[in-house]
């Protein structure tokens, strides 16, 4: 098979605007006929869902969490990008375009990449329209920051809840759809099966996690907006549900899964505290703006931060990369915090974190204020406490929550941080229509392998998921049923229904039978650590190798020794995890075989084998300038299938932030 | 900050489903530490318990960082516990010392039946914002975002409005098992903002009729939403709302209102 990425051709600018002006249409009788069923209801899922009700398609979504509005989406930070070029700055289309390709190391599709950068405008119009209260300028016009070392202010923002505020307008959007009658929503309900109707894609199988019961969806088209998988790492600062079951079961039925070992891992998070650490929590990008990261120049220092002097600190982002200094992208910031600590620099208790200081920061914002209010020999406590003032108006939310979590007040003692897993580029393989290789299947959001590349940049997650879900799905859905109008809704007894169904209580009853000793969460712990030490920040052929074999051994005892408490019908998330898990388990070993295939560093993957002397990633773009989609070929059988990468506007050069 | 470990008692709800009784059981917790989160606590509790061939103790929860509204216990008689402005999943540990008993419970309210143990089910603030929680606008339909510029003060307070996480602790803390605090944070939140001014009337009067049709219970100013809620949304908010009804009420009502 030949992966078609249906990308329209012309020039760049060109490509989407053709492709909107010929696509097919659904007359609007027929949208009313024509059922679509969306796995999720965070940014991607929402918008898509209340879109395409808009439009008249009868339309379902379908949600874990108890209701739409909880999804993951919910939890991000720091801001929304968009080619708005309020500021006058000199953005345009094409820059965020460019930023983004290079921020991804080359490794995404152009064609997509533009049409990203083109409806990003539109996005933000939109989400004002809905209410959507994002920050604004006494003058009354929206505010944009920096976000992510970009040169350009487009990052829009509400405080520090963006995520919150965009979820919620599209929640709305949706719910008033619901109120209308053109969408009807499931939530506690996980999808667990697609169905396959002569090679397409036309239901579900889901189950209601309230009751336990399965039940069959009919839809003409199927849509996975199901998030990423960040949690196969165990820790991560993704919520607790996050999962890739709906990815995984569309994967095994033959939708290929592209570029699984893009792993971006955030270099500003609380670090661990203990073993009984359930998730991680982000401390946000922006507090690189102004916070200097450290750790002690000696190995093992146990002196507490304050005692420390200036001579014996290295500032080593700074040290590294005078060019950029703190403000490294992600990638680089991470696996410079990993090299320190791995050397045996790291502080804490754990010895594995390094400090983010603010104290310069007050100390000179204490002297402007100072001098803003003309005071003549301001005594140090006075200048601390004007700093302080500043840095509370810029970052209080954020120093209150590390201090909930730590106990400790970070503008009194440094923060300790530590990366942590954040975000996946890699998905579900998909066209330019966002159809996978599965016919009538599509993925949108986080779930798609996705215009990011091997890495993203900050404040582009939001934007992808509102771009396929407002401005993308709407045309390339409508253009693709247009050929199925005459297909009349397929009843649930339908034996392909029947199948599905029993698959997936088979499986259920198999979990069920096991009654084991060790508990999902220990299996998931289990798994989350050989990926974290063997496919996380860096990786080599070795240990790849190994993680591959420790996975199958943990495969064979997760299914011969877990133990699942309660029943089938009944409400009972120890079952929903374990369903999870087991997905999970498959994952991690496919990612750990793209990590092996793909023998050169770039983005969020960097294998150890492929560095320049001092340290730096080398991409091998002879070798590697495409997107490895795997293709599922039975138990941990997977078959590689390439699509070559052809930049005809950017050059591809290797990054350098010196 | 020191760290230290502790042995706890808790007296947890335990109910199998929305029919049955519930009633209290009494745990015991070993050697948790201070710098754990509540809920990992209740991790630790219910790998435990399926350690011992028991059941777990179900509890909602998603996000742990206090953003996404899906926790829910009440601790020791309060909503999402002792802490100020902090959800369940924010709590810490070393807000306990050694030997404490802890009673936790779901939260409250004829309106939000069990589920499970501590699990309700809170469906109905769905549907108070299908009753008219939004802006009537289709996607595609929007002008230029700045070409309707918005006081910061407006804007600013839209904004606090907005920051409601849905998590019903103010119904849970009421007396009266209300939902104004929830509904007035949406309706101030769209009527501060000319975008949401044409369907005020229609908003106001809709989603507060579907508030009282859940079976929530009727504000008398008692403060207690406020004094609970994680996200600081202000009784204003509800003050607010009246001068909306009223006004609502004066202009006759809403042609539309169903
Ligand atoms: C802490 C944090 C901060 C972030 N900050 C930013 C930021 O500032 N800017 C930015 O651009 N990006 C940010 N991101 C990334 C961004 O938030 C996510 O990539 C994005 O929100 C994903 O949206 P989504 O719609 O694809 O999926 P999600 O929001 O994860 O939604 C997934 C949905 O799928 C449902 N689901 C999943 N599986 C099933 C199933 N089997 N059955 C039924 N339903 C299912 C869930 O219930 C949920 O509704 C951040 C991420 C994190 C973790
Ligand atoms: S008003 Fe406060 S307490 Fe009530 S649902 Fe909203 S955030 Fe929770
Ligand atoms: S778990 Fe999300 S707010 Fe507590």
């Amino acid at each position: 098979m030949t992966l078609n990425s249906k990308i329209p051709s012309g020039s760049l600018e060109s490509k989407w605007k053709t492709y909107k002006s010929t696509c097919k249409l659904v007359n609007p009788a027929n949208k009313r006929q024509l059922e679509v069923i969306v796995i999720g209801t965070g940014l991607a899922g929402a918008s898509a869902a209340a879109s395409l009700g808009e439009l008249g398609y009868k339309v379902k979504t379908f949600c874990f969490q108890d209701s739409p509005r909880r999804a993951h989406s919910i939890a991000a930070q720091g801001g929304i990008n968009a080619a708005k070029n309020y500021q006058n700055d000199g953005d345009s289309t094409y820059r965020l375009f460019y930023d983004t390709v290079k921020g991804g190391d080359y490794r995404a599709r152009e064609g997509n990449v533009y049409r990203l950068a083109e409806v990003s405008a539109n996005i933000i119009d939109q989400c004002v329209a809905q209410g959507v209260p994002f920050a604004r300028e006494y003058g009354g016009l929206l505010s944009n920051r920096s976000f992510g070392g970009t040169q350009v202010q487009r990052t829009f923002y509400a405080a520090g809840q963006t995520g919150q505020q965009l979820l919620i307008g599209a929640y709305q959007a949706l719910e008033r759809q619901v109120a209308l009658g053109n969408v009807t929503q499931y939530s506690r309900h996980e999808m667990l099966e697609v169905v396959m109707v002569d090679g397409k894609a036309r239901g579900i199988i889901a189950r209601n996690l309230v009751t336990g019961e399965l039940e069959r969806h009919f839809g003409h088209a199927v849509l996975l907006c199901s998030g990423g998988y960040g949690n196969v790492f165990y820790l991560s600062t993704n919520a607790m549900g996050s999962n890739v079951t709906a990815a995984w079961k569309a994967h095994k039925k033959g939708a290929f899964f592209g570029n699984p070992c893009f792993t971006q891992i955030h270099p500003t998070c609380i670090p661990v505290s203990g073993d009984h650490q359930s998730k991680l929590t982000l401390m946000s990008e922006s507090l690189r703006n102004d916070g200097r990261i450290w750790v002690p120049k000696k190995q093992g220092d146990n002196r507490k931060p304050n005692d420390i002097p200036e001579e014996e600190r290295d500032y080593y982002l700074e040290r590294r990369y005078p060019a950029f200094g703190n403000l490294v992208p992600r990638d680089v910031a991470s696996r410079a915090a990993k090299e320190r600590c791995d050397a045996g620099y790291g502080v804490g208790a754990s010895k594995q974190a390094v400090y983010l200081d603010y104290a310069s920061a007050i100390e000179r914002y204490g002297k402007v204020e100072a001098n803003k209010l003309g005071l003549e020999n301001p005594s140090k406590e006075k200048i601390t406490e004007l700093g302080k003032g500043v840095v509370e108006a810029k970052y209080g939310n954020l120093f209150e929550m590390y201090e909930k979590i730590t106990g400790e007040n970070p503008y009194e003692v440094p923060m300790r941080i530590y990366p942590a897993v954040h975000y996946t580029m890699g998905g579900l393989w998909v066209d330019y229509e966002l159809q996978t290789t599965v016919p009538g299947l599509y993925a949108l959001g986080e779930a798609n392998f996705s215009d990011h590349g091997a890495n993203r940049l900050g404040a582009s997650a939001l934007m992808q998921g509102l771009a396929d879900g407002y401005f993308v799905i709407p045309y390339t859905l409508g253009n693709n049923l247009a050929d199925d109008i005459r297909t009349k809704a397929i009843p649930t007894d339908h034996p392909a229904f029947v199948a599905a169904e029993k698959e997936v209580s088979d499986r259920i009853n198999k979990l069920m039978s096991i009654k084991g000793t060790e508990s999902v969460e220990s299996f998931h712990k289990r798994l989350g650590k050989i990926m974290w030490d063997k496919c996380g920040m860096a990786r080599n052929e070795k240990g790849l190798k190994e993680a591959i074999e420790e996975i199958k051994a943990l495969r064979k005892e997760f299914w011969s020794n877990v133990r699942i408490p309660g029943e089938i019908n009944e409400f009972n998330p120890e079952l929903d995890k374990a369903n999870r898990v087991a997905d999970f388990i498959e994952l991690g070993e496919l990612m750990c075989m793209d990590a092996l295939n793909r023998n050169e560093s770039c983005g969020g993957h960097f294998r150890e084998e492929y560095q320049t002397e001092d340290g730096e990633a080398m991409r091998q773009d002879d070798k590697y300038m495409y997107v490895a989609a795997w293709e599922y070929k039975g138990e941990s059988q997977f078959e590689l299938h390439k699509e070559d990468l052809v930049y005809d506007v950017v050059h591809p050069t290797q990054r350098s932030y010196k | 900050m020191e760290h230290y470990n502790m042995n706890l008692t808790l007296k947890v709800w335990k109910q199998k489903n929305k029919n049955q009784q519930g009633h209290f059981e009494t745990f015991q917790v070993k050697n948790i530490s201070s710098e754990m989160s509540f809920l990992e606590m209740f991790d630790v509790l219910n790998e435990q318990l399926i350690a011992e061939g028991k059941e777990p103790i179900a509890f909602d929860h998603d996000c742990r960082e206090g953003i996404c509204g899906a926790c829910s216990m009440h601790i020791n008689g309060r909503a999402h516990g002792p802490w100020h402005h902090t959800t369940t999943c924010q709590l810490h540990m070393r807000e306990y010392k050694d030997g404490d008993t802890i009673v936790v419970e779901p939260f409250r309210a004829n309106a939000f039946p069990v589920i499970k143990d501590l699990v309700v089910d809170r469906s109905g603030f769905d549907r108070i914002i299908q009753a008219g929680g939004y802006i009537s606008v289709n996607t595609g339909n929007a002008v230029d975002a700045n070409a309707l510029p918005i006081e910061k003060h407006d804007a600013d307070e839209a904004f606090a409005a907005a920051a409601c996480i849905g998590c019903g602790a103010c119904v849970a803390a009421c007396p009266n098992a209300s939902a104004m605090l929830f509904t007035s944070a949406k309706v101030s939140h769209l009527a501060l903002l000319p975008q949401g001014d044409p369907e005020r009337s229609i908003r106001v009067e809709n989603m507060i009729r579907q508030h009282d049709k859940e079976g929530f219970g009727g504000c008398t100013n008692i403060g207690a939403c406020e004094a609970e809620c994680p996200k600081g949304i202000s009784l204003e908010n509800i003050a607010r709302l009246n001068r909306e009804y009223i006004a609502a009420t004066f202009r006759g009502g809403s042609k539309n209102s169903v």
